[in-house]
């Protein structure tokens, strides 16, 4: 609580169920208008923690606070600043959209003369305007999916927990999503689990991969851009001279030939290799056809540190 | 009162399913058969009963024994009705909507057991209609009517607590409807113990703790604060029991 910017802060959280730690120590922050997201593969305790820091399990050990006010000690005021997307929806399905919303929003204890505008908000930006007196059983799976995001908004929380909001739905849908969370940070501060990569990306500012209950990686998307890039060129010439005119240019470097005209360059300095290879590509006459630098996607990166660290195999799992 | 809130929608889903409809159709169906049963038997005794002094009057021979029928079919009702109180929720995971929202643990099991209660009152209503229908031609013992009333209340607030604790235990209905249905059951002839062999002590508080046995006196039109007290702590008993199992819920187990 240095900062009156953090939100969310967790403090050696820990959940065993029985002998199995589920979340061992986990600890950090999140600030004001921020996404943060929450990777892992199945089992990793994702959703545990998601659990945990909406209130609906209670931590073997360790704290959590929201804007200040400790989850555990005062859970009426905290829940009050939480908005929570469970991974199944929590929704009734006797009840037409409207109903369900309304009956959410005097749960959160929006006064009666503001209900109203809350639900028309929360209808508008997920969506649901035009099915507002559809029964919610009657809902595609994106709709209900949407009901259960606009369910979690509806009374405006400093934060919002989504546990994987894009499961089940196809491509159109997440995009949609995706681009109401992205609006969401705007105003509230959004915690998202997922076991998607390419959704990390696109709309996280920060980046925590957990494995076996345990953080092993928390980083900017910045940061992990630059884990990101590779130390190698990959260069494809039409007429490719002998393998030693390459090593001349690269010097220090490795040259890795892959045949039909593929190299692979590793070596200190790549802007400045790759330049002097485009010079010296264009000068002999070599057909330069394509040069970019490799890099590690954020498959490979969430591969290795779940498989390395604690040596699982987690390249099933992120597939 | 967010307690209010949460009855307001048990209430709502209640009367949206086709099962409140239908039970209220036919316990309404099999107590107006009783009721008219019942209605027979005092119209061929009325001339006899006119010579005798201190004869039972309508109150005693209609009313009495029709809320007396109504406990024992409510007995089988009410377990139905209480089943999917917590375990539906249980099992469709909506539960974590009223957990994650800034309620209390007691706040929704107070919501949850106002909400049948509004609907057994409800269906309360109804059945008394029917003696109360008699005015229409005659007098009735109004005070009797409401003290068999209020232990009709107390008994079916006492069955709704009892199916909500067994509700918070099993993510099954059917095991949550079984279950109270069996230890109502168990607790109503409970005071049939020792009942042949004689008053012993083991008896005698076994007929106390009978649930029938407190809604008799009060059918007879005997109001004893002690039978009002005794449902009134089996009802906190319960809700209490079922707040520190929704609480575990969340805890380590």
């Amino acid at each position: 609580m240095t900062s009156e910017n953090i939100l969310v802060q967790v403090d050696q959280l820990s959940r065993f169920y029985g002998p199995l730690r589920a979340v061992d120590e986990i600890s950090f922050e999140v600030k004001k208008g921020e996404v943060l997201g929450f990777l892992g593969p199945n089992g990793a305790g994702k959703s545990t923690t998601m659990q945990i820091l909406s209130g609906n399990l209670a931590p073997s050990a360790g704290r959590v606070l929201i804007n200040g006010i400790d989850l555990l000690d005062q859970p009426k005021q905290a829940k009050a600043l939480l908005g929570y997307l469970p991974d199944q929806p929590p929704l009734y399905r006797e009840l037409t959209v409207d109903e369900y919303l309304l009956y959410c929003a005097r749960l959160n204890r929006i006064p009666a003369a503001q209900r109203k505008s809350a639900l028309d908000v929360a209808k508008q930006r997920c969506g649901l305007t035009e099915v507002g007196r559809r029964l919610i059983g009657n809902l595609s799976k994106g709709y209900r999916q949407r009901v259960g995001i606009a369910q979690a908004i509806i009374h405006s929380p400093a934060v919002v927990i989504l546990d994987e909001p894009t499961v089940g739905l196809d491509p159109i849908q997440i995009r949609e999503i995706r681009h109401l969370i992205s609006e969401l940070r705007d105003e509230h501060s959004v915690i998202l689990s997922t076991h998607i990569l390419p959704e990390v990306q696109a709309i996280c500012d920060r980046v925590q991969i957990i494995s076996k209950g345990r953080l092993v990686l928390s980083d900017s998307i910045a940061g992990l851009q630059q884990r990101m890039r590779g130390e190698s060129l990959w260069l494809t010439l039409r007429q490719p001279p002998e393998l030693v005119a390459l090593e001349k240019i690269v010097g220090e470097g490795q040259v890795e030939s892959l045949g039909d005209g593929h190299f692979r360059i590793h070596a200190e300095q790549l802007e400045q290799q790759a330049e002097r290879l485009v010079i010296e590509a264009v000068a002999q006459g070599w057909g330069l056809y394509e040069i970019r630098p490799e890099r590690m996607s954020l498959e490979q990166i969430f591969v290795d540190i779940t498989s390395s660290e604690y040596g699982m195999d987690a390249e099933r799992l992120v597939s | 009162m967010m307690a209010f809130t949460i009855a307001g929608r048990e209430l709502r889903s209640l009367f949206i399913s086709p099962l409140a409809w239908s039970i209220l159709a036919v316990v309404q169906l099999i107590l107006a058969y009783m009721f008219l049963t019942q209605l027979d038997l005092f119209m061929a005794l009325q001339s006899r009963l006119l010579g005798v002094a201190g004869a039972p009057g309508v109150t005693e021979i209609i009313a009495a024994p029709l809320l007396g029928n109504a406990a024992v079919v409510l007995l089988l009702v009410v377990p139905m009705l209480t089943m999917r109180l917590i375990s539906e929720e249980r099992r469709a995971q909506t539960l974590s909507l009223l957990f994650s929202a800034p309620l209390s643990m007691s706040e929704i099991v107070l919501g949850k057991f106002l909400g049948v209660m509004g609907f057994l009152l409800i269906m309360v209503l109804m059945i008394v209609l029917m003696p109360l229908s008699l005015l229409v031609g005659g007098s009735l013992d109004l005070g009797m009517l409401l003290a068999g009333t209020l232990g009709l209340v107390l008994l079916l607030a006492s069955f709704a607590a009892l199916g909500l604790f067994m509700s918070t235990l099993t993510e099954q209905p059917t095991i949550a409807a079984v279950s109270s249905f069996g230890v109502l059951l168990l607790l109503w002839i409970i005071d049939w113990a020792g009942g042949n062999s004689g008053a012993s002590q083991a008896s005698e508080l076994f007929a106390y703790l009978s649930l029938l046995r407190h809604f008799e006196s009060l059918l007879k039109g005997v109001f004893d604060s002690a039978d009002v007290i005794y449902y009134l702590l089996f009802v906190t008993l319960f809700l209490a029991m079922s707040i520190r199992r929704l609480d575990a819920d969340r805890l380590q187990h």
